[in-house]
C-alpha cells in the first residue's frame, strides 16, 4: 500500500530551484533513507511533501485535510523544539492532538517503546539532548500515524541511542509504517534502512537498495568521497574514507 | 493542578470581596452587604453599588484580560518576555484616549475617553494585519508590533508637547499612569462585550499553542491551522486589552508576571497557563486596587505605578534566573 506518492515535485526558494522534479513512492514496510550532501534537498522535499512550504507537482498528502493528513503522517522536524518546561508525559500526549482523545494507551506505549517511563514526570525542558530527542520521537509514535517522516533523527546522539533509533524505526517499519528519514550517516542508513534515495541538486540521483544506490560513481559524483563497502556476517558496513 | 485552580479563584473572590468593603468612606461591613443586595440606606447604597462595585469588577476584567494576553502572546511566540503591550494595542488605545483629553471629547460626555481608546485599538489591528499580512511569521508580527507601540508613543508625546493647556497636560499624564478610580457601570457596561469576545478567542487557542510548544512545523503538521490562530490571537488580544486600556489606563507587567509565576504550578501546558494566569491577572490587579486604597487614600496613587513598582522587581528576577539557565 502506498503511503505517500510525490508527482514532479518542484519548489523554489528566492528563484532558486531547489527541488526539481521530484517523483517518488514510499510504501508500508519500507525504512526509506533520504541521503544526500548538504544543500541537497533533503528537508525542503519533506517540508513540501507535508505542505509546510509552496511547491508544485502533487503529494498525495495535500489531498487530506489538515487534521486527516495529521492522523495519516507524522512529522519530526530537526531543530528539537521544546519551548515549555511540560513533563515528558503531556510533550508525548500532544502526538493525541490530531485524534482528538486523551487515550492513555498509545502514549503508555510510546513511552516505554522509546525507554522514557523513568523520566515521564520530569520537565522536558530540563532533559539531556539524546533524552529530549527520544522524547520528541515518543511523540511521534503516540500519533500513531501509519506515515513517518524523520528529519535527521539521529544527529546529534551518541552510538547507542542512534542505533537504537534506527532500531525503533525498522520495527515500525516491520509492524506494517512507512518511513522516511533524512540522515547523513552512511553507515546507518546501508544498516537500517531497505531503500536509499539519493538527492543530489534537487533532482533524485538514485533510488532502490542501498547496495545498488551507493555504487562508487555515485559517491564521487554525489557525495565527493570514496568510500568502503562490505558484506559481512554481521551485516553490511559502510564507511567512507577519503574526499575526492 | 485542580488545587491551583481551586486556590486562584478562592483567591479572586476573596480579594472581590475585599476590594467591596474597603474604602474611604469606611463602612460597616454588615451594612455595606445589606446595601449592596438590598439596597438599604441611600447613600450606602450609591456607594456600593456606583462606586466601589463597578471598580471591583473593573479590576477582575482587566486583570484577567492582561494575564490571559500575556499568557496567550507567550504561549504563541514560545518566548517569556512577551507580554500584552508587544503588539502595540495598548499604545495606540492610549494614544486614543490622550486625544480625547486633548481635543476636550472627554469632558463633553463621559464615555468619549474609553471610546476613543477602543478606537485607536482597532486602529492598531487594522495596521498590525496590514503589515504583518494575514500568514506571516511571528517574527513579523513582533516587528510590527514594536513599529506601531514606537509610532504610538511618539503621537503620544507630540500631543503632551505640543498642548497648550497645562491642565490638560496635567491630566493626560495621570490618565497615563493607569487607575481604577471613580469608574461607573457603564464603563464596565462598555468594555465589557469586548473583553468577553477576546477571552472567549484566547481560551480557544490552548490546543494549538500546546502543539506549538514543538515549534511552527511540527504544529502545522499536527493540523493546527497557524495563519487562523494568529488571527485570533491578534482579534484576542486587541479586544482585551484594547478594552482594558481604555477603562483604566496603561497597566504594564501583570500580563508578563501572572503567565511567569503560575506556569509551573499548572505544569507549564499553554492551554493551562491561560485560564491560570487570567485568575492571577484578577488577584493582581484586585490586590493592587486595595493597596492603592490602604497605602495612601489621601494622595490618590495610581493603580499603574504600583503594580509598576511590585512588578520591576519580578522582571528582574526573570532576568536574572533566565541569565542562569542560558
Amino acid at each position: 500500500m502506498s503511503l505517500l506518492t510525490l508527482t514532479d515535485l518542484k519548489s523554489f526558494r528566492r528563484e532558486r530551484m531547489v527541488l526539481n522534479g521530484i517523483s517518488l513512492h514510499i510504501a508500508a514496510g519500507e525504512v526509506v533513507g533520504l541521503i544526500g550532501p548538504n544543500g541537497a534537498g533533503k528537508t525542503t522535499l519533506m517540508r513540501a511533501a507535508l505542505g509546510l512550504i509552496p511547491f508544485s507537482g502533487n503529494s498525495s498528502l495535500m489531498q487530506m485535510v489538515p487534521r486527516l493528513r495529521a492522523r495519516h503522517v507524522a512529522w519530526l522536524p530537526q531543530s528539537r523544539e521544546i519551548a515549555w518546561p511540560i513533563s515528558v508525559e503531556a510533550l508525548v500526549a500532544l502526538g493525541r492532538l490530531p485524534h482528538g482523545d486523551t487515550d492513555p494507551a498509545p502514549v503508555t506505549a510510546a513511552l516505554h517503546r522509546m525507554d522514557l517511563e523513568a523520566l515521564r514526570h520530569r520537565p522536558a525542558t530540563e532533559l539531556s539532548g539524546g533524552e529530549q530527542a527520544r522524547v520528541l520521537i515518543a511523540r511521534t509514535l503516540a500519533q500513531q500515524a501509519p506515515l513517518l517522516m524523520a528529519d535527521e533523527p539521529v544527529a546529534g546522539l551518541d552510538p547507542a541511542h542512534q542505533i537504537a533509533t534506527m532500531q525503533v524505526l525498522g520495527d515500525l517499519a516491520r509492524g506494517g509504517h512507512g518511513v522516511l528519514v533524512s540522515i547523513h550517516d552512511l553507515g546507518l542508513a546501508v544498516r537500517h534502512c531497505t531503500r536509499l534515495i539519493a538527492l543530489d541538486q534537487g533532482r533524485i540521483a538514485a533510488d532502490g537498495p542501498p547496495r545498488e544506490v551507493l555504487t562508487p560513481a555515485l559517491l564521487h559524483r554525489v557525495f565527493g568521497i570514496t568510500a568502503h563497502f562490505e558484506d559481512t556476517p554481521q551485516g553490511p558496513i559502510f564507511q567512507p574514507l577519503s574526499t575526492v | 493542578m485542580i488545587r491551583v485552580f481551586a486556590g486562584l479563584g478562592a483567591l479572586v473572590l476573596l480579594l472581590f470581596a475585599a476590594s467591596l468593603l474597603i474604602g474611604p468612606a469606611g463602612l460597616p461591613v454588615s451594612d455595606s452587604i445589606d446595601a449592596l443586595f438590598r439596597g438599604e440606606g441611600e447613600a450606602i447604597t450609591l456607594v456600593m453599588r456606583e462606586i466601589r462595585l463597578p471598580r471591583a469588577l473593573l479590576a477582575v476584567m482587566v486583570g484577567a484580560s492582561l494575564g490571559l494576553s500575556g499568557a496567550a502572546l507567550q504561549g504563541y511566540l514560545r518566548n517569556p518576555l512577551a507580554e500584552p503591550g508587544l503588539i502595540g494595542v495598548s499604545g495606540s488605545a492610549a494614544l486614543g484616549a490622550v486625544l480625547a483629553i486633548q481635543s476636550g471629547l472627554a469632558a463633553a460626555f463621559a464615555l468619549a475617553l474609553p471610546l476613543a481608546a477602543l478606537g485607536g485599538a482597532v486602529g492598531a489591528v487594522v495596521l498590525i494585519l496590514l503589515l504583518a499580512g494575514p500568514r506571516g511569521s511571528a517574527l513579523t508580527l513582533i516587528l510590527a508590533g514594536i513599529a506601531i507601540s514606537a509610532l504610538a508613543g511618539a503621537c503620544t508625546s507630540l500631543v503632551l508637547n505640543l498642548s497648550p493647556n497645562p491642565f490638560a497636560a496635567s491630566e493626560i499624564v495621570f490618565w497615563l499612569l493607569g487607575s481604577l478610580a471613580d469608574r461607573s457601570m457603564q464603563h464596565v457596561g462598555l468594555v465589557a462585550p469586548f473583553m468577553a469576545a477576546g477571552t472567549i478567542a484566547l481560551l480557544s487557542l490552548g490546543r494549538g499553542l500546546d502543539a506549538l510548544t514543538l515549534g511552527e512545523d511540527a504544529a502545522a503538521a499536527l493540523g493546527i491551522d497557524l495563519a487562523r490562530l494568529r488571527l485570533m490571537l491578534i482579534l484576542g488580544v486587541a479586544a482585551t486589552v484594547g478594552a482594558a486600556t481604555a477603562v483604566a489606563g496603561s497597566i504594564g507587567f501583570v500580563g508578563l508576571v501572572a503567565p511567569h509565576v503560575l506556569r509551573r504550578a499548572v505544569g507549564a501546558k499553554p492551554s493551562r497557563v491561560l485560564p491560570a494566569s487570567a485568575l492571577g491577572g484578577a488577584a493582581m490587579v484586585l490586590a493592587a486596587d486595595i493597596a492603592v486604597r490602604l497605602i495612601a487614600p489621601e494622595r490618590d496613587l495610581k493603580l499603574g505605578v504600583l503594580i509598576a513598582l511590585v512588578g520591576a522587581p519580578f522582571f528582574l528576577r526573570l532576568i536574572l534566573t533566565q541569565r542562569r539557565e542560558m
